[in-house]
């Protein structure tokens, strides 16, 4: 079974995530059995039949980089697993739209990062607010896996806010100046 | 210049462990070379023509005498005994190896030094006005807003892959020595009409393949907001700049695609979100980080006597006074600049030895403080002025006082082709064929301001754009030819040169330089400096001399061939 990053540890993982070929209908697409992550556009299009699946925990839904979060806020509450995906790790679209997910949109399910994710985005990945992360099949060893885990704790204090620590250094400092602001 | 507290050293420090374990695992194979490219180029380090390149960041172009020796000390164990100051007032190393890297991180954080997003497609090494804190026509001091821009910026995980390069400028003064125009971001600094310290911020600016001035996208951000408002800048961009093309994914094209009022409406709307967040700035950390410029208080002193009569003595003195020593903000002091564009050498080059020296110089004359300018050059911010004289002559002894800052020899180049594995034709070898042509000082200085900027390729990471006289160097089926535009300018009245005509062959270069100054003396009304005299007349009575005389040499040299 595939290995994934969740919650500071190494899983086994049983979701599949669902790519449509480039000439798949959105609406008739096949769903494999079991727990699944479909596209967007899947969601979009079949949402009334998928939603008893979403709440029932063996449905997610994953954006890509192109995708406007904002098309799934009405559905945050029922949904358990939202994945993004990174095309090319060098995308950083993801970590926009999963601040905007935790931030603007108060997702607080699972957030899954998918497609092209190696350790050295994980700091990156979990100061943005996913609490999970699925590098490519066979890319890690469980060994390196259970290495990779340093990379979530790289540097132990960050200057700016994110959506794990919102507020910024400065206002986290152990003996804060007073706040009254004065220029 | 700002020290760094605890967390500082520690963010550097964590920064090189995990670039360390990052080259090692590199090394045994566990990161493919795609994979390491962009780690590497957030830690500087560039595959380069000879060797990697890597390139250090000095924030806003701040250094201490300690750090200059680093400087030294690494250039001595690890490179070829020499750095190079670049445009955008980092250093840079053309020989080390990749294996050293993380021990040169190592010894660059033991004096508060790094290489961090110093190259790759993130927020890069902030920039401001080399006279910070000194210059005549300050309004505001950029540094604390610079270094808080920096830590803003440092390892944010939002905008660590963004489409692009992204740069961002501070300015402070009356005129524009940061060059705001051309970067990402351009912050500059104002107050409203109630006195209250904010920004007018413009964005999308930039030079390479499709140069562009940044344009207003909002005319004050209070200082409180001004993160939260850069945070949506940057948003807004991640979200939507282009990616399919790497020549069309710098901010710039997206704000020209959208036009700058629509960008300035994404902007807004999604800055209604982060107004008054957890990043709104606060007077307490204003204040805590401005209190980190250890800056030592200087009281004003009476114009030196001596001084002024040395200037009057002293010819050699009285040149290099005129073009390499500016007005300070404190009577009795001055600021002093080191010209690294000594005849022979290439623009921005400095020895171990020089660096050395000069970390003497700043300690014995300047408060250990030495400033880098975009113009590749180096400057002691405060210096009494009875110490100028003697100070003149040890830099005279290190080859530092060349009296041309702001003169046609003070040229602007990238290190071209010798060195960088992006370019197309050679910078270095133009740069140092011009200089040998005008070495006439006192020509030089008749001729007066004369910005020439040399490229090696459509980067521009020698801003050719905005060169009085811009020179690039363009590929013709495996061959170096160069471009000339004319009219460009930096600062607040900033413009983009136009192209005069066809190219030309490197050993052309010094004749069509030439001709173009014999061009402006000739058309010159008094006073006036070589851009204004393009400004005034166009490009036309230039392109025409040059090509003209360009014909003539070419018939001589049939008619001598004959």
């Amino acid at each position: 079974m595939p290995e994934i990053i969740k919650n500071g540890q190494v899983h086994a993982d049983e979701w599949t995530v669902l790519r449509l070929a480039a000439d798949e209908d959105a609406a008739g697409a096949g769903l494999p059995a079991g727990r699944v992550i479909v596209p967007l556009a899947v969601w979009l299009a079949r949402r009334e039949a998928l939603l008893p699946l979403a709440e029932a925990g063996v449905l997610g839904v994953w954006l890509a980089g192109s995708d406007d979060p904002a098309a799934l806020a009405g559905d945050l509450p029922r949904l358990q697993l939202i994945a993004v995906d990174f095309p090319k790790f060098v995308d950083g679209r993801g970590y926009s739209i999963a601040a905007l997910l935790r931030s603007r949109y108060g997702y607080g399910g699972e957030l899954r990062a998918i497609g092209e994710v190696l350790r050295d985005q994980f700091f990156y990945m979990k100061r943005c607010g996913f609490d999970s992360m699925q590098p490519p099949a066979g890319r890690y060893t469980h060994a390196q896996l259970e290495a990779a885990l340093a990379s979530l704790r790289t540097f132990s204090e960050p200057y700016q806010g994110a959506v794990d620590v919102a507020e910024p250094l400065f206002r986290r400092r152990p003996h804060p100046a007073p706040a009254k602001e004065k220029a | 210049m700002y020290r760094y507290d605890e967390y500082d050293q520690h963010i550097v420090d964590e920064r090189v462990a995990q670039y360390a374990d990052q080259t090692a695992r590199y090394l045994a194979g566990e990161l493919g070379e795609d994979e390491f490219r962009p780690l590497r180029l957030q830690n500087g380090l560039y595959i380069q023509r000879h060797a990697p390149m890597l390139r250090i960041a000095v924030p806003y172009g701040n250094l201490r005498a300690e750090q200059l020796r680093m400087f030294a000390h690494i250039a001595r164990t690890y490179d070829h005994g020499y750095g190079h100051f670049t445009t955008r007032q980092n250093l840079q190393y053309n020989w080390p190896k990749l294996e050293d890297v993380p021990e040169i991180l190592r010894l660059l954080a033991s004096v508060q030094m790094h290489a961090i997003q110093t190259s790759g497609n993130c927020i890069r090494n902030v920039t401001s006005d080399p006279f910070a804190g000194v210059a005549a026509d300050e309004l505001i001091d950029p540094r604390p807003w610079c270094e808080i821009v920096r830590q803003w910026s440092t390892f944010h995980p939002e905008f660590a892959y963004l489409p692009r390069k992204f740069k961002i400028a501070v300015n402070g003064a009356a005129e524009d020595r940061a060059a705001i125009q051309i970067h990402d971001i351009g912050l500059d600094l104002r107050r409203d009409a109630g006195g209250n310290v904010g920004f007018r911020v413009l964005v999308g600016g930039g030079l390479g393949r499709t140069p562009i001035l940044g344009e207003e996208v909002a005319s004050f951000v209070p200082w409180q907001q001004i993160l939260n408002y850069c945070e949506a800048v940057l948003r807004v961009y991640n979200l939507h700049g282009r990616r399919d093309n790497a020549y069309k994914a710098r901010i710039k094209i997206l704000v020209k695609a959208l036009g700058v009022e629509e960008f300035a409406r994404q902007v807004e709307a999604e800055f209604v979100h982060l107004k008054d967040g957890p990043s709104t700035l606060t007077q307490a950390e204003i204040d805590r980080v401005a209190g980190r410029f250890t800056d030592p208080e200087l009281a004003p002193l009476p114009p030196d006597e001596d001084y002024r009569a040395r200037l009057a003595d002293d010819k050699g003195f009285a040149n290099w006074a005129r073009r390499n020593v500016r007005g300070h903000q404190l009577s009795g002091y001055a600021s002093v600049v080191l010209s690294l564009k000594k005849p022979g050498i290439a623009p921005g080059d400095i020895t171990a030895e020089q660096f050395d020296a000069v970390a003497d110089l700043c300690e014995r004359h300047a408060q250990g403080e030495v400033r880098v300018l975009h113009e590749q050059n180096l400057a002691f911010a405060s210096v009494r002025e009875a110490d100028l004289y003697d100070l003149w002559q040890q830099l005279r002894t290190l080859g530092l006082a060349t009296p041309n800052i702001g003169l046609l020899t003070d040229i602007i180049s990238c290190p071209g082709g010798d060195f960088c594995s992006l370019a197309n034709a050679k910078s270095i070898p133009i740069a140092l064929a011009i200089q040998d042509r005008f070495d006439d000082l006192d020509y030089l200085h008749d001729i007066g301001e004369l910005e020439l900027n040399i490229s090696g390729c459509m980067n521009a990471c020698g801003h050719h754009h905005v060169g009085h006289i811009g020179v690039l160097g363009v590929d013709k089926s495996g061959e170096e030819w160069y471009q000339v535009t004319i009219g460009g300018a930096q600062g607040e009245n900033a413009s983009l040169g136009k192209v005069i005509g066809p190219s030309f062959a490197a050993a052309e270069m010094p004749d069509v330089v030439e001709s173009l100054i014999r061009s402006y003396v000739d058309n010159r009304n008094e006073g006036e400096s070589f851009v204004d005299t393009v400004r005034r007349l166009g490009i036309e009575p230039f392109k025409t001399r040059v090509y003209a005389e360009r014909a003539s040499r070419q018939e001589e040299r049939k008619t001598a061939h004959a």
